[in-house]
């Protein structure tokens, strides 16, 4: 059974695409609040585990088992890639799309619209085509869209790879304000500062498997593994 | 040249005096061809990016398929609407045969697998760019085919016109089923192969005119609608 304070509990659970395993057999909890960040090399399996939280990539074995049924959880989650999708549309139509899905009323349309283009500097913007914003300005604007329908859990793939440091500033400002205001959020990174940023809690992930996993200060200040020790110096791990 | 300036000038004096007939000719063309155009866009649009979106056993042959039917000979479209219309067919009830309704079906089966599968190259690609986006909201399949016509409407546009063109151009199939029946069925197409016929070349270059006229017309006034080519690069 899942314990109630227990967000989703993953148990056994491996991904295998032609035959290669990509990430697993993985056991792992994650509690009900808190800014949990995934960290790994590239290839580590951080994507693969953050799109099986979401459920849009299948699982060869094992289960993932959320507090609530699977529906609702997919309805409260929200996704952030890494390459961030414009629809060719303004950047009032891209924020206002996820509420217009759901048949939200035109007010509380133009209410969450105001109120999230303010969130991520975007106000001035709203009337330009999404399409020619810059990768900063594309990144909040998929911030700002995820957070339109207030989701439960939000998960973000990197989302500042590629940013320079103001942009990846303000867009961290609004992570931790929705998660202030109770947004659980599960995040990848390779930038070991933004983790020690952000995170309350790290999950670190190596070829596919668990490596680590625990209250950040703990992880960061005193890692259990030889792999995750060598990761956080700095050093480079295969 | 002689031919081709006396049509000019028969076409001039057509459309200066308005003949009835002419305008009654190009109206009932319009209206065939716009018909068509927009019955096929209703089936085409859906399906085409439905065929983009979904996965399924036989999808690889469907496209070929579908491919393969927009080369489909309208003589041969315009034959089997006619057997399935006339008084012996299934739906020889119905009386439909040589009525502009009878031209609308068989230019309706010869234009939608154009649409559709130029649809379906068109929304292949944005498909692509909003996969990942559109399944992480949950949306439904109606929602993702909404989506994906709203946004990639001006890519659309084009496919549409194309049918409209082979629609409008049309001879063999609407001939056949309509029977170029003056005031009934005669359109622009069927009377220039009529006075061809006839050997009154002035009066068919005229039509000819008119009808490419019509085809400009038509296009430049659903880009000007639409505004293409004024709103940036989508």
């Amino acid at each position: 059974m899942v314990d109630a304070s227990i967000l989703v509990a993953l148990r056994d659970t491996c991904v295998k695409r032609r035959g290669k395993t990509i990430l697993g057999p993985v056991n792992l909890d994650l509690l009900d609040d808190g800014f949990t960040i995934v960290l790994g090399p590239n290839g580590a399996g951080k994507t693969t585990l953050l799109k099986v939280l979401h459920g849009v990539e299948r699982v060869s074995s094992g289960t993932v088992k959320w507090s609530v049924p699977d529906a609702v959880a997919r309805q409260t989650q929200a996704y952030v890639f890494q390459r961030p999708v414009m629809l060719r549309r303004s950047v009032r139509q891209n924020l206002a799309y996820p509420l217009k899905l759901v048949g939200a009323s035109a007010s509380d349309i133009d209410n969450g619209v105001t109120f999230w283009a303010a969130q991520i500097g975007l106000t001035e913007m709203l009337d330009r085509p999404a399409t020619r914003l810059s990768g900063g300005e594309k990144q909040k604007l998929a911030l700002g869209r995820a957070l339109i329908r207030t989701p439960r859990v939000l998960f973000l793939d990197e989302p500042c790879a590629n940013l320079d440091g103001r942009s990846t500033r303000e867009i961290e400002g609004v992570l931790q304000r929705a998660n202030a205001a109770g947004t659980r959020i599960i995040m990848t990174t390779h930038n070991l500062g933004q983790a020690r940023r952000l995170a309350s809690d790290i999950v670190f992930l190596l070829n596919g498997r668990l490596h680590e996993q625990g209250r950040a200060t703990d992880v960061l200040r005193a890692p259990q593994t030889p792999e995750a020790k060598a990761f956080f110096q700095g050093d480079i791990v295969e | 040249m002689n031919e081709i300036w006396a049509g000019m000038l028969a076409a001039f004096r057509l459309i200066v005096t308005l003949d009835a007939d002419l305008v009654e000719i190009t109206l009932r063309s319009l209206q065939v061809s716009l018909s068509a155009l927009v019955i096929a866009c209703v089936i085409a649009l859906p399906l085409g990016t439905w065929l983009a979106i979904r996965r399924f056993r036989f999808r690889r042959a469907t496209i070929a398929t579908l491919n393969a039917l927009m080369g489909l000979p309208p003589v041969v479209v315009g034959l089997i609407v006619y057997l399935l219309l006339s008084r012996s067919g299934p739906f020889g009830v119905l009386g439909l045969l040589f009525t502009p309704t009878a031209m609308i079906i068989a230019q309706v089966i010869i234009i939608t697998p154009l649409i559709a599968s130029l649809t379906h190259q068109a929304m292949r690609e944005l498909w692509a760019e909003y996969h990942d986006l559109l399944i992480s909201l949950n949306t439904t399949s109606r929602q993702r085919i909404a989506t994906l016509i709203w946004d990639g409407r001006r890519a659309l546009l084009t496919g549409a016109l194309a049918g409209f063109g082979r629609a409008i151009g049309e001879v063999g199939a609407i001939m056949i089923v309509g029977g170029n029946i003056d005031h009934a069925t005669r359109v622009l197409t069927t009377a220039i192969a009529l006075e061809t016929g006839k050997g009154d070349f002035a009066l068919a270059l005229g039509l000819g005119f008119v009808l490419i006229a019509l085809a400009l017309l038509v296009n430049f006034a659903i880009h000007t609608l639409s505004r293409t080519e004024q709103e940036g690069t989508w």
